[in-house]
């Protein structure tokens, strides 16, 4: 296996849909320079008493979950040794470093004193006690290690590019100024070229040791995601409010994951008319229904030792939530214990989305509708606060579209071929 | 190959899972906080209380724009009247309520940071922007180190830090006992020393505990029999005497285990000594490099150090 196995996906980048998202990223990134210009309440419904919105809600607590399909692949391929997968993991790692980077992007906007985030790497302001002091450094981490993870597509592209498009340009642009090209330019591209084919394989000897620290630094935030509302222990309603809030997060974002690196595939493939990857896929929903399974036991009988189980069937406002996130995490579990059903692309799709939406519920329901700071107090997010998170949404989709067309993400289709009749045969042994 | 790696795996997942468990019930010693008594604070007494404000004008007028906090400008500023705030706000440290029952039962209450003595916002603040000082006792906020995360308002049981949601560059505002004001000046909170009827009482907390006790005592009837401030969330150093129930005055029934114990704890627990996450790194390496070698013994080819260095299956 080696870089072979991934392709580009030959289609136009300009679509239609390319159009729709840069408008919605566009009108996200013009309310992102309101609220800079006019302050947080300017567009925001954010008070006092809910001081955490959706930005932190969605973009950070739930984004970055969804955006654990890197690790949750990381650790299927590299810890649970089935190589086979590997083909996947470079658009799964791609998503995942979208997904955190415009988390920490998030975070940028939302947070107050943005010119002080410096602070987080002088030791005599750390404060070890703070859960955020975390879950901060070791997403800025991740981010890291993500873009290493992904920096062999770049490589390998830039390896063996003939800068087409870059010399097209650079005539164009030379013509139109009436001038003739330089050499030296040519031989700054030829100079980049050689860096890149010097460094890949250096990175390819020490990137195991990154991969793996890309799963123990998603292992440690996302359960200190779980930390952050431990010390709400008045406002968080005590459905969600445990001690085992940080194992929670856990568990929760690698079925999460798994579901989404499912997802990804099945829109991917619809969307870009590749056939769809139904063995790889259906081998990995067997895994997430024993992690649900584990999670839902836990979130059980930490209700029932706490005394709260009335509470959980009460049927008022929290009891509803929590109903529902209960449920569509069970519903979709049940469908995936199915062995029949894993094998139809449908309701892989139906299962994975259940899962996915209930998994995302319980951080809305821990970040935001579990919480209540006290009488008087009401928060429902503003359009503009919408907007500036379906702008960073949108750029993600865009992003992945578009990179997808120009480096090596997807996997390569007749490697597909190869891997189907090696899986047959692992299955068969 | 399928099994061992399983095994390994849920090994790991074990492992992580019993140092979660080990936090609900590991307590060090070391890590309880002994409340400290010879810390300043205030107490006051809702029932001495007239709802003057004088107390809010006095504090807007000391602290308005300069010492710690040198955005505050009082909304009242521009064009010099007086606009009562409705809540503390951005711009309001501390106010005056009336909870009305009945024409019979209402009761004055005064809002301002409680000083605790074991503070969630300095628990969760991730670069020590909110402090508590030692020596005396109280909860400071320094903006240059704040980057405006508002973790302390989410911690803040009495929803006292304030954000200023209208500025672009807005800050963190909360009670410092006039720390750079007033205390500095004259050694007193500039509420305390305006309050005409002795509502407010300004001094160290063994002597404010000692004088509500003394009140409690000569005065059956008066007072709800309890010291609000004085076990809650491990102690305060701002102390509340009332005839009215607590919680009907907008001060939430609290326990006394400080809320910052039970997650430092569980943190604690999860990072000590950094070993957690570095014996998760090491185990990690070891079976993902294992994995990786096995995987190239059984191709039979690509070895990790290639003639052409592709440096195995990992990419």
């Amino acid at each position: 296996m080696s870089h072979d196995e991934y392709q580009k996906h030959d289609a136009k980048i300009l679509t239609p849909s390319f159009i729709v998202l840069l408008t919605l990223t566009l009108i996200g990134f013009a309310l992102v320079a309101v609220r800079f210009i006019k302050g947080i309440g300017a567009v925001t419904n954010m008070s006092d008493g809910y001081p955490w919105g959706i930005w932190i809600t969605y973009d950070v607590a739930t984004g970055t979950a969804i955006a654990c399909g890197g690790y949750a692949m990381a650790i299927l391929i590299y810890i649970r040794n089935h190589m086979h997968y590997h083909p996947m993991i470079r658009s799964a790692i791609l998503t995942s470093m979208f997904g955190y980077g415009l988390a920490g992007f998030s975070v940028m906007v939302d947070v107050g004193r943005p010119w002080n985030a410096y602070n987080f790497f002088i030791p005599s302001k750390w404060q070890l006690n703070s859960a955020m002091f975390e879950v901060a450094l070791c997403v800025m981490a991740y981010t890291t290690v993500l873009l290493m993870e992904f920096l062999p597509a770049v490589l390998t592209t830039l390896e063996k590019t003939e800068w087409k498009t870059l010399q097209l340009l650079l005539d164009m642009l030379y013509s139109r100024m009436g001038m003739k090209r330089p050499e030296r330019i040519g031989d700054r591209l030829d100079k980049v070229k050689d860096l890149a084919a010097w460094a890949k394989p250096r990175l390819d000897k020490v990137l195991i040791f990154i991969i793996v620290l890309g799963i123990t630094l998603p292992t440690m935030h996302q359960s200190s995601l779980g930390s952050l509302l431990l010390i709400a222990s008045t406002k968080l309603h005590p459905l969600w409010h445990t001690g085992f809030l940080p194992l929670l997060f856990l568990i929760n974002c690698m079925f999460i994951g798994y579901s989404i690196a499912i997802l990804e595939s099945v829109i991917s493939c619809y969307a870009f008319k590749r056939p769809f990857e139904t063995k790889e896929l259906s081998g990995m929903a067997r895994i997430i229904p024993w992690l649900t399974v584990i999670w839902l036991s836990v979130v059980v009988g930490d209700l029932a030792w706490r005394g709260q189980l009335g509470a959980a069937v009460s049927f008022d406002f929290y009891s509803r939530f929590f109903l529902l996130e209960f449920c569509l995490v069970a519903g979709g579990s049940l469908l995936m214990f199915s062995g029949k059903k894993r094998e139809s692309i449908r309701w892989l799709f139906v299962s994975a989305a259940l899962i996915v939406l209930g998994g995302a519920l319980y951080r809305f329901n821990v970040y935001l509708i579990g919480f209540n700071p006290g009488k008087g107090w009401h928060y429902f997010p503003a359009l503009a606060e919408l907007l500036i998170t379906v702008g960073i949404v949108a750029f993600e989709i865009l992003g992945y579209q578009v990179i997808v067309k120009i480096l090596p993400v997807l996997p390569k289709l007749h490697t597909r071929k190869q891997l189907d009749s090696e899986l047959g045969l692992a299955e068969k042994a | 190959m399928k099994k061992p790696s399983r095994r390994q795996f849920f090994k790991i997942m074990g492992a992580t899972g019993a140092a979660l468990l080990a936090g609900r019930s590991g307590t060090s010693a070391s890590e309880l906080h002994q409340v400290n008594n010879d810390t300043i604070g205030m107490l006051y007494d809702a029932t001495k209380c007239v709802g003057c404000k004088a107390c809010m004008s006095a504090c807007k007028r000391v602290n308005s724009d300069y010492g710690s906090l040198a955005y505050e400008q009082a909304s009242f500023d521009s064009d010099g009247l007086w606009d009562a705030p409705q809540d503390l706000s951005g711009s309001t440290r501390t106010l005056i309520k009336l909870f009305k029952e009945s024409d019979k039962e209402w009761s004055y209450v005064k809002y301002s940071c409680m000083h605790c003595q074991k503070p969630s916002c300095v628990s969760v603040c991730p670069v020590s922007a909110m402090t508590r000082d030692k020596l005396t006792g109280t909860v400071d906020y320094n903006k240059d180190a704040c980057i405006g995360c508002r973790y302390c308002q989410i911690a803040c049981a009495f929803n006292i830090p304030k954000f200023q949601w209208d500025k672009a560059i807005p800050q963190i505002v909360k009670c410092d006992l006039c720390k750079n004001t007033n205390l500095l000046k004259k050694g007193i909170t500039a509420c305390a020393e305006t309050c005409p009827v002795g509502a407010i009482m300004f001094g160290k907390r063994k002597e404010l505990l000692e004088e509500a006790n003394k009140r409690l005592r000569e005065n059956p009837g008066r007072y709800v029999n309890h010291i609000y401030g004085e076990k809650e969330v491990g102690g305060t150093n701002h102390l509340y005497l009332s005839g009215m129930q607590f919680n009907k005055l907008g001060l939430p029934i609290l326990k006394e285990e400080a809320p910052a114990e039970f997650s430092e704890k569980i943190q604690h627990t999860i990072y000590k000594g950094f070993i957690a996450p570095v014996a998760l790194y090491s185990t990690l390496c070891f079976v993902a490099i294992k994995n990786m070698k096995k995987g190239q013994e059984s191709d039979g080819k690509d070895p990790i150090d290639g003639p052409e260095g592709q440096g195995g299956d990992h990419r």
